[in-house]
């Protein structure tokens, strides 16, 4: 019974933590990419005729923007396979 | 196979084919990835290299103008970089644009298309991206990593790049030397890290999703959302894909236009 408390309590630390990885750093991303989209519509507005140039320069920004994010969400991922319960599993045998 | 929880489908379509050659973790392959990642890049570069041997100076026919079309817009993209002579640079940012997407291409076939194919061969285990394998995507920048180091020895020389890496951002009064030295490392250790895991996050974020999505259309109320959703998520996917592999070339060429400039 108390093996199950165990478990139970790793599992929910686990996927409180997931949550948060997901969460904030989807907010970190949005953020960047919303102010990044608004400085382009601002200079797309002022010059026209550079539009291509910015918009070549946007879409990488925002694959470097988004690297950070979904390198946490791999990481989360990782994370809800359960590998924080080996050591508990190897001990409670 | 109707019998298994959602978790073991999930973990089932993630997990690579793997061999063992020696002893440890170090020495286990994963023949899925290697096996694919040749495949894509011998149809990938195969491709180009059938079209520049029959090239036509006259008016070329679509395969040769899209081809011509990359090439143009890969140099253009290195010119505008690197100034420099880039005999070298820019064939290498069109095999790594050609190839990241070719791998990253793979990932738009359906899970279950590929686990059933593989399970025709008999095996157990088979995913078909490459990138989504990490030893991939940092075999590919720890490649590039040392290409940086190759030309930094080359534009600075090797007294002058070892005089950089100890007074490069501060200044070369003898107090400096060990902050200089760790900022330096810092430096060029986080750009291959963060190459690889980036592709790596995009790629396996982006896989789970679609094992996610597939897993939803479980009964028959749920299969049209689970497919309209997939196949919205596929056409995202699409601009992701480029977009990755885009980004990894630009990097690539950034990294090494970095590894000339002298401080």
């Amino acid at each position: 019974m108390e093996k199950m408390m165990m478990l139970a309590s790793v599992q929910g630390s686990t996927a409180i933590a997931i949550g948060l990885i997901i969460g904030l750093g989807a907010i970190g991303a949005c953020i960047g990419i919303g102010i990044m989209g608004s400085k382009f519509l601002e200079a797309a507005g002022r010059q026209p005729e550079m539009i291509p140039q910015l918009q070549k320069f946007m879409f990488i920004l925002a694959g470097l923007i988004d690297a950070a994010f979904l390198i946490g969400v791999g990481l989360a991922m990782y994370f809800a396979g359960g590998p924080l319960l080996n050591s508990l599993l190897a001990v409670a045998k | 196979m109707a019998a298994e929880t959602p978790g073991e489908y999930i973990s089932h379509h993630l997990t690579n084919l793997s061999i063992k050659v020696g002893e440890g973790g170090f020495w286990t392959l994963h023949l899925d990835s290697i096996i694919m990642g040749w495949l894509v890049g011998i149809a990938g570069i195969g491709a180009f290299y059938l079209v520049a041997k029959s090239a036509t100076r006259g008016v070329p026919g679509r395969l040769q103008g899209f081809i011509e079309l990359m090439v143009e817009f890969v140099d253009g993209t290195v010119r505008d970089i690197f100034p420099g002579e880039r005999k070298f640079l820019a064939p290498l940012a069109l095999t790594i644009f050609v190839w990241v997407f070719m791998m990253n291409l793979m990932d738009l076939i359906p899970v279950d298309f590929v686990a059933a194919g593989a399970g025709l061969l008999g095996l157990h285990h088979w995913k078909a991206v490459p990138s989504t394998d990490l030893n991939t995507t940092f075999a590919m920048s720890i490649t590039v990593f040392v290409l940086t180091i190759y030309f930094s020895f080359k534009a600075k020389g090797a007294g002058g790049f070892v005089h950089e890496l100890f007074t490069a951002p501060f200044g070369s009064n003898p107090l400096f030397w060990i902050p200089n030295f760790i900022l330096n490392v810092i430096e060029y250790l986080s750009k291959p890290v963060s190459l690889a895991m980036r592709l790596f996050g995009n790629m396996y974020a982006g896989e789970l999703i679609f094992i996610l999505l597939a897993l939803l259309g479980t009964s028959w109320a749920w299969f049209l959302p689970s497919a309209v959703l997939s196949a919205g998520w596929a056409i995202f996917h699409i601009l992701i894909i480029l977009l990755q592999a885009f980004i990894f070339m630009v990097l690539t060429v950034v990294y090494i236009a970095m590894a000339h400039e002298h401080h």
